[in-house]
């Protein structure tokens, strides 16, 4: 998309100004315009976090914390501020309560195997939602075959909207861990997790919390939501928050996970290794166990620092606006694909985020996705990573189409004109 | 019958042609909805090769010293490249099927798409077809 014409600006947001920043957007895939509507999977990034990896490795690659020279020191302190823009970003008490790890994934099995091992005991239930993706199944379900604990799940109504009278039912004093999709990756729907988590606090008041009853921590998943609305952890009482970095414009291998400190105090090393507790004072000798006891080894220095430059970046736009016109492209597409006979949308939650998941009558989604592609259009095909999901839809997958702030009503209709021609070819 | 080899080569100069991969792409489509219906008796689990993305069930027997393959897809594409598969190894003589690396994959530039796959069961496919094949002639000698 070359030439963006005015109408595709919405709420003062210049979109082509914005697409220039991510030098990927302006390339051809077989000759045509590159579409790219993969965004649930991974962002593309912008020049300043490509630059931010080029400029640390070509300017100061050094290891970090233990280092007494030039080098490390400007490395240690580009790598700790990063930690302070996590805290912000989140909106966490305090920059102790934030540990890099791979991803949304090692942040889930980071807590289910420190607090669940420790914390988790035979017979206790452990409750998710049935709209999961496998990374907030998996390691609950392997912690629960260890302790003989029980997984207990949340179902959901056709729009792909969670049953909150019957979350309601499955507290019960067994229970000891939640662990919640902020957003769901293949529905879209955005979970009223404020909602719930106060409906978990009051349960257990009700249970005579602070007269020896442990409240029930709740970790959310928030692999979908960091990057389109603000996290603010305090707000929303959450115990833990994962999340990935590639996913909002950083680089891949990088994530974060947030956790009540108290919690974090508490809990055993995750991972034994590298010296995690500095006996070197440098820039910061005020260090105390959590959070360097959760990142043994040498840290993943480079994508941390590109990570807060994409931090940097997001915080550089207007997130409501973002917000508001990603949520039109929703709209948008939801409506074309509507007009389109033998199209039905998996995932009609009245609260959604800029994923819209279908299914094609007659047309295989893998063909379908494959047609796309070769007009140039990045879509995903399959049951991406929540089988779950799919079993209950009673499919075997869907085509997915994610938006991000970058993309245009024109690619949309592209997409749309796409989808039309692999029905006539394909059905 | 002609030779695996000699099969490979009229698929590679025929996909010459094409210069696009939406051109490929289409092709193969055709061939998908031209290939023969697979009875609905071999499409059971046995038969059945599972991949990501969609499912493939692979039927195979031996007449006179040489195997034969029909299978089925629900996807379109996936059948498109059975039917090349079948073209090139179906009736062929089982040590033949067994050591061939089926180049043409690669020649017709069908390898990026195939990778994929984890996805579409087709690497799967062909492991399946070598193991029947493999099977046979190992039964063969004893």
């Amino acid at each position: 998309m070359e030439n963006i014409p005015e109408t595709v600006l919405s709420s003062d947001l210049n979109i082509q100004i914005i697409r220039n920043d991510f030098p990927i957007l302006s390339q051809k895939a077989y000759n045509k315009p590159l579409i790219y509507f993969d965004n649930a999977a991974t962002s593309q990034k912008p020049q300043v976090v490509i630059d931010a990896l080029i400029n640390y490795y070509s300017g100061y690659n050094a290891n970090i914390h233990r280092g007494v020279h030039f080098l490390s020191q400007k490395a240690s302190q580009a790598f700790d501020d990063v930690r302070v823009k996590v805290q912000k970003f989140v909106n966490a008490k305090s920059e102790r309560e934030i540990i890099f790890t791979r991803g949304t994934t090692e942040s889930i099995n980071l807590v289910a195997s420190s607090y669940g091992r420790k914390n988790i005991s035979e017979g206790d239930e452990i409750i998710i939602s049935a709209m999961e993706h496998h990374s907030n199944i998996v390691p609950w379900q392997m912690l629960c075959e260890e302790k003989k604990a029980v997984l207990k799940v949340i179902p959901m109504n056709d729009n792909g909207e969670l049953f909150l009278d019957e979350f309601e039912k499955l507290l019960s004093p067994k229970t000891k861990f939640i662990s919640l999709v902020h957003i769901s990756n293949s529905l879209g729907t955005i979970n009223p997790v404020k909602e719930i988590i106060k409906i978990v606090r009051k349960y257990s008041l009700s249970l005579g919390e602070g007269r020896g009853v442990v409240p029930i921590p709740i970790m959310v998943d928030g692999a979908q939501s960091a990057v389109h609305i603000p996290i603010d952890v305090q707000d929303l009482d959450c115990d833990f928050f994962g999340f990935s970095g590639h996913k909002m414009f950083g680089p891949t291998g990088v994530g974060c996970l947030y956790g009540k400190l108290n919690l974090l105090e508490a809990m055993p090393p995750y991972q034994g290794g590298g010296e995690m507790i500095s006996s070197v004072s440098f820039e910061k000798t005020t260090y105390n166990e959590v959070p360097f006891k959760f990142e043994a080894g040498t840290p993943n220095i480079a994508d941390v620092i590109a990570l807060g430059n994409a931090f940097d970046y997001i915080q550089s736009l207007e997130r409501r606006k973002i917000f508001e016109y990603e949520h039109e492209l929703m709209q948008y597409a939801t409506d074309e694909l509507k007009k389109i006979d033998g199209i039905k949308l998996i995932g009609t939650a009245k609260e959604k985020a800029s994923i819209v998941s279908f299914i094609i009558e007659g047309v295989n989604a893998l063909d379908a996705g494959m047609y796309l592609d070769t007009l140039g259009i990045a879509v995903r095909t399959g049951h991406h990573c929540t089988e779950p999901v799919m079993t209950c839809f009673n499919i075997s997958g869907t085509i997915r189409a994610s938006f991000l702030f970058y993309n245009t009503k024109e690619e949309i209709d592209v997409m749309i004109e796409g989808v039309k021609q692999a029905i006539k070819l394909l059905r | 019958m002609n030779s695996i080899t000699a099969i490979e080569k009229e698929i590679t100069e025929e996909f010459e042609l094409f210069d696009e991969w939406s051109e490929k792409y289409q092709y193969i489509i055709e061939l998908g909805q031209k290939l023969p219906v697979l009875a609905e008796k071999y499409k059971i689990e046995e038969n059945k090769i599972k991949g990501c993305q969609s499912s493939v069930w692979l039927n195979s027997y031996e007449k006179d010293g040489r195997i034969f393959f029909e299978a089925d897809s629900d996807s379109t594409f996936v059948k498109g490249e059975i039917a090349l598969l079948i073209r090139v190894l179906s009736g062929q003589k089982p040590e033949y099927i067994v050591k061939t690396d089926l180049k043409f994959i690669d020649e017709i530039g069908l390898r990026q798409h195939i990778a994929v796959t984890r996805a579409n069961g087709l690497a799967n496919m062909i492991k399946q077809m070598k193991l029947y094949a493999l099977g046979f002639q190992n039964q063969e000698h004893k």
